[in-house]
């Protein structure tokens, strides 16, 4: 990795933190407590950016995708990208609705109810989770990718349409009856704030986790064909002692797409 | 034709492979076949659908008004589930004895493989639906207010479950743990097709047809959306393995 780019990086691992600080004493201090929920609400600070990190991951594992699919943009980094993307929306999906349940329970008195939104995104969680369980089949890379661009971008053009069902099944059958999502909608300038600034900390979140996602992943890969490559050797009887020649090897290493060919 | 993509449709020229709808009933004609000699879905898919129904009813309180209540959502789980195993049918089918790379051989459009395996696929669960329907009303008491409105409202549900189920299961055709991997990445996407279809029945078995209409088209939507991406991308999947 470049100078730069390490700074950079360090950067925003540090900008991070202190968003994510700055929002906890804004949350939890600055804040006033709601009149009708009281400190129940403050949940909400974490909840809505959880879910605004979750369906951001979910889209740019959809742009990733498509951008894989596309044969003048084709490359193995889109794939990457949209398995760490992808990973980190599931994880933050979940996060959701367990956050999600934990407020419902004092204010709307349980902790799960078929509402549009919690529905959609519960779906949305086993769309990816199906996709992650897809992603972990062992699969030449290219083959992987393309396996795993076309789930995802069908998992992501399925969630309009789950929506826009959940809604018309709510609504033209049955009246929301143990709430109404719209509880507060006058909010005080501080909360507008306070939740503006969750959004922009969760944001530079996802911006971190993306990034040591996405290295990860590229390491990963070369461990795989680091691994690979001296399997080839053993078989040949080239390499009887491990890794020590095979690292030293890996200069010359033919890059992924030759490797899988040769596979294939 | 106009769904194929430019590069497909030259490529398929090279090849001087027949056009996109010869193609596709080609391909429709050896999978009815296939089935007509082999019966699985006749004799293990319908069967395990019926099983399927039966003990829903066990399940759940078996005084009839509930029954009837829930007998379309039932009736559209029970297709979806028995859908995965026809799906799964079809392509196992390719995965044996190399069928898949003489399939890839063969100069077909892949576009016309994906649509006649989805029609073949929609045709057995056509047959799956008709049996089952018979089912929901011994069994459920289910009644059948307006005829007309039970295919119309089934065409599109079932085409894409066709459609989604080709789709998944070739992806996961090369795949080891595909029996397992199947389920899970095909119920999801096909939560649309249970609960619009679901719904469409209920709400043609209440008279207000309006409301069954826009779910009818939805689904549509849905149906032809899965669809054109699958001749889309289906090239890359066949491909693979």
């Amino acid at each position: 990795m470049t100078g730069w780019r390490s700074r950079l990086g360090q950067l925003t691992d540090l900008a991070t933190v202190g968003a994510l600080g700055t929002l906890g004493y804004l949350a939890l201090v600055v804040a006033p407590p709601d009149a009708v929920q009281g400190d129940a609400q403050r949940l909400m600070y974490l909840h809505v950016p959880v879910a605004w990190l979750a369906y951001l991951s979910f889209g740019v594992t959809a742009l990733a995708s498509l951008l894989y699919l596309v044969p003048a943009t084709r490359s193995l980094r889109w794939d990457l990208l949209a398995g760490a993307s992808a990973e980190i929306g599931v994880v933050f999906t979940g996060l959701t609705i367990l956050l999600g349940s934990i407020w419902a329970r004092p204010v709307w008195g349980v902790w799960w109810t078929w509402d549009a939104r919690l529905v959609t995104t519960a779906v949305l969680f086993f769309l990816f989770l199906g996709y992650l369980a897809l992603r972990q089949v062992p699969a030449a890379p290219h083959v992987r990718a393309r396996r795993a661009a076309v789930a995802g971008l069908v998992a992501v053009t399925d969630v309009p349409v789950v929506h826009l069902s959940v809604i018309w099944w709510r609504t033209l059958h049955q009246q929301p009856t143990v709430l109404n999502p719209e509880l507060n909608p006058q909010i005080h300038g501080v909360m507008a704030t306070t939740l503006l600034w969750g959004v922009v900390a969760f944001t530079l979140l996802y911006v971190t986790l993306l990034r040591h996602r996405y290295r990860l992943a590229g390491l990963e890969e070369q461990r795989e064909e680091l691994l690979l490559h001296q399997a080839v050797l053993e078989r040949r009887g080239i390499a009887a002692d491990p890794l020590v020649p095979v690292l030293s090897d890996a200069q010359s290493l033919p890059d992924t797409q030759t490797l899988s060919e040769a596979q294939r | 034709m106009s769904f194929a993509s430019p590069t497909t449709t030259h490529l398929a020229a090279e090849r001087r492979g027949p056009g996109l709808l010869r193609g596709a009933m080609l391909v429709l004609v050896k999978d009815l076949r296939i089935e007509a000699s082999s019966r699985v879905v006749t004799n293990q898919v319908i069967p395990f659908a019926g099983i399927v129904l039966l003990m829903f009813a066990f399940a759940v309180d078996p005084a009839r008004q509930s029954l009837q209540g829930m007998a379309p959502g039932l009736f559209w789980i029970a297709v979806v589930l028995a859908a995965v195993l026809a799906v799964s049918r079809a392509t196992a089918v390719e995965n044996e004895n190399g069928a898949r790379d003489a399939l890839r051989l063969s100069g077909l459009d892949p576009a016309a493989v994906f649509l006649g395996k989805v029609a073949a696929v929609a045709i057995q669960l056509v047959l799956l639906e008709v049996v089952l329907v018979i089912g929901v009303v011994v069994l459920y008491g289910f009644p059948i207010v307006a005829p007309g409105l039970l295919p119309a409202s089934a065409a599109a549900p079932t085409v894409a479950t066709a459609a989604a189920g080709v789709l998944y299961a070739t992806l996961a055709g090369a795949i080891r743990s595909r029996e397992t991997l199947l389920p899970l990445l095909a119920l999801p996407v096909l939560a649309p097709v249970v609960l619009g279809a679901a719904r469409a029945w209920s709400a043609a078995g209440e008279h207000s047809m309006g409301e069954a209409w826009r779910w009818v088209q939805l689904l549509t939507i849905f149906a032809a959306v899965l669809v054109a991406f699958g001749v889309a991308t289906y090239s890359g999947l066949l491909e693979e393995a």
